[in-house]
């Protein structure tokens, strides 16, 4: 029997949920309903009067070239975070799960990177890749490439997607291979024995059983690459070289605090919260049935 | 179809050594099983036929051709694991198939090496199930075709048995015998169970500590114990061992005496014995006893014979035949 503990009365389990209730209030509904309510309208820039103009916001914005053109960077940028830092770590993790000796070592180094906090990571990378005195640009020179992320757009972008991945991959590996650690050894060496080699039986085998790690990773990292890359982005590239690496995310900060057009800031808000929010129930409508639990 | 013959198979895990040396030729089509307590060596010697661990030293040939060095999928053998190792999210037809289709069989071959493996395990119906939609019995039969269906020369089996119940057990142990003897496959089967042992093998491996103290057929085997180690393991309950000073004959150097529970007899004269408790298991009787001289021992009566009461003083005898006798090493004397 599962064994329950009962209140009599309502006023002391309220008391002990509410803490949870107020911060969910103050640091989620507030500040959700408070974009809605300010999407509608134009604030001026001193916040001492707000115009009304109903869904003029979000009509400006979808007719925006600047703005579409956010749609495609976001989508380029979290497709390569994700295929980036989930691929790597799959990769680590298959070859830390073959480790006999010393994977407790490699476990705790592969871990570290996730401990560094996103802003001090792309300032890491950032220096690395400084146009003037940055290692890795110095070695590129040697060989031959000039690399200039702050001009060239495709490369800021290489830069961001790493940056933002390499955090990540700590993370995603961390999963991996415990969910490689799952699959019972005797199904990996019964198709050893039915004439597996590796690949056929990473492809045949492995590869589905993992599939319920690798789905919830796709969904997290999905939504990690959409919001919690801002630190990396604002410290690389402040989102330019002519807004190549301005995401959803960035350009609700850059339009709200940096062009103080809180209004359209509001609305961008909105329209990132309904994305993510389809996203997700997308992937689990769709993806999901293809999962074997 | 092969012969298998393991020369002087020796395994150690880091500085622990596991089998000390390891000397069998098994013929074709011969059903061997390896039986011991857990930790004797028994498992890891059949994975080291399989090719899941690496040999130490010695020589094992399947067929006449060293596979030491050959990778599980070129020694041409199946293997039944204990917890069946199923592919989880593979159908009971895909299960069987997937070994053919990595060969690159013809899918109408596929198909009839499947069905035909499917109704000799009674598996037709089942053949589009997942194996968690299966009974433990079930299971055990996708593994038993997965491994016929690939027509291998050897067959290992590693406790294939040991998830089941006990009255399933019973059913499959004869199921996985006639399967044997109609399929003529050269089989390993490792168990602990002394009564799988006795009724499957055509010769038996009673492995102790990683050594083999005695290969021959189950009745030589019982008949005939080498060592006080599977004088004990083989018969259920096990052979009484008491002090060879009851015996004034006792030969140079014997520290055990050895006689099975059936050979006991409750009698008016002979070894005095207290009874402790008796045991009435319908056709036969076990009665417990201690020996003034330390020790107990179990005799094993016809159920006709009426039950001795608890605390009573008896007399046990016994045939000069049916004693064995043990050194302080545990070897026969």
């Amino acid at each position: 029997m599962e064994k329950r503990v009962t209140f009599k009365g309502i006023w002391l389990p309220l008391l002990l949920v509410l803490p949870q209730l107020v911060i969910t209030a103050v640091f989620f509904f507030y500040p959700a309903g408070q974009a809605v309510y300010q999407s509608l309208f134009i604030p001026d820039p001193f916040g001492l009067s707000m115009q009304w103009v109903g869904l003029g916001n979000f009509e400006y914005l979808l007719g925006n070239a600047y703005y579409r053109a956010s749609f495609v960077t976001t989508a380029v940028f979290s497709v390569a975070v994700t295929v980036v830092s989930m691929g790597v770590a799959l990769y680590l993790a298959v070859l830390a799960d073959r480790l006999i000796k010393g994977s407790g070592v490699y476990r705790t180094l592969l871990i570290w990177p996730y401990a560094v906090a996103p802003a001090v990571a792309g300032v890491l990378w950032l220096f690395m890749f400084n146009t003037r005195v940055g290692v890795v640009t110095w070695y590129l020179g040697v060989l031959g490439y000039d690399w200039n992320h702050v001009l060239n757009g495709e490369e800021a972008m290489g830069l961001v997607v790493v940056a933002s991945a390499w955090g990540r991959i700590s993370y995603n590996f961390l999963f991996f291979l415990a969910g490689l650690q799952a699959i019972p050894r005797s199904v990996i060496e019964a198709a050893a024995i039915d004439g597996a080699r590796f690949w056929t039986r990473f492809r045949t085998i492995v590869w589905p059983l993992l599939s319920p790690t690798t789905f919830f990773l796709l969904v997290v990292n999905i939504v990690y690459a959409f919001f919690e890359t801002f630190g990396v982005i604002h410290t690389i590239t402040g989102g330019g070289p002519q807004q190549a690496t301005t995401i959803l995310v960035y350009k609700v900060f850059s339009d709200g605090f940096v062009g103080q057009d809180l209004g359209s800031s509001a609305a961008q808000s909105v329209i990132l919260l309904v994305i993510v929010g389809a996203l997700t129930i997308l992937q689990f409508k769709y993806i999901e049935r293809r999962v074997h639990y | 179809m092969a012969t298998v013959s393991l020369n002087g198979i020796k395994k150690t895990f880091g500085k622990i050594d596991v089998i000390h040396g390891i000397d069998v030729e098994i013929e074709d089509g011969e059903f061997i099983v390896i039986v011991g307590p857990s930790g004797c060596g028994k498992s890891t010697l059949l994975r080291m036929v399989a090719g899941l661990e690496t040999v130490t030293e010695g020589e094992i040939k399947i067929g006449g051709a060293r596979v030491n060095d050959r990778e599980p999928m070129d020694r041409d053998i199946a293997m039944v694991f204990q917890n069946y190792a199923l592919y989880p999210h593979m159908s009971v037809f895909d299960n069987m198939a997937y070994g053919l289709k990595i060969a690159g069989t013809p899918k109408a071959e596929i198909a009839e090496r499947v069905n035909e493996a499917a109704t000799l395990l009674q598996l037709s119906d089942y053949l589009q199930r997942r194996p968690r939609e299966l009974s433990g019995g079930q299971r055990q039969r996708v593994a038993m075709g997965r491994a016929i269906v690939r027509k291998p020369s050897v067959f290992l089996f590693d406790e294939p048995l040991s998830n089941l119940d006990a009255k399933l057990r019973v059913q499959m142990r004869l199921e996985i015998k006639q399967l044997q003897r109609r399929l003529g496959v050269t089989s390993l089967y490792v168990t602990h169970d002394q009564v799988e042992a006795m009724t499957l093998a055509d010769r038996m491996i009673v492995m102790n500590g990683g050594r083999a103290d005695q290969i021959g057929a189950p009745l030589e085997v019982y008949a005939n114990p080498q060592t006080e180690f599977v004088a004990g393991f083989i018969g259920s309950p096990p052979m009484n061992f008491l002090p060879s000073e009851i015996e004034p004959d006792a030969p140079e150097g014997a520290r055990t005496l050895g006689v099975r529970p059936e050979h006991l007899r409750i009698a008016s004269s002979g070894t005095p014995a207290t009874v402790v408790y008796s045991e009435a298991l319908g056709a036969e009787t076990l009665v417990h006893v201690t020996l003034p001289q330390g020790g107990q021992a179990t005799v094993r009566q016809d159920a006709v014979i009426p039950l001795p009461a608890e605390g009573a003083a008896v007399h046990l005898e016994w045939n000069a035949t049916d004693r064995f006798f043990f050194d302080a090493e545990g070897r026969r004397r």
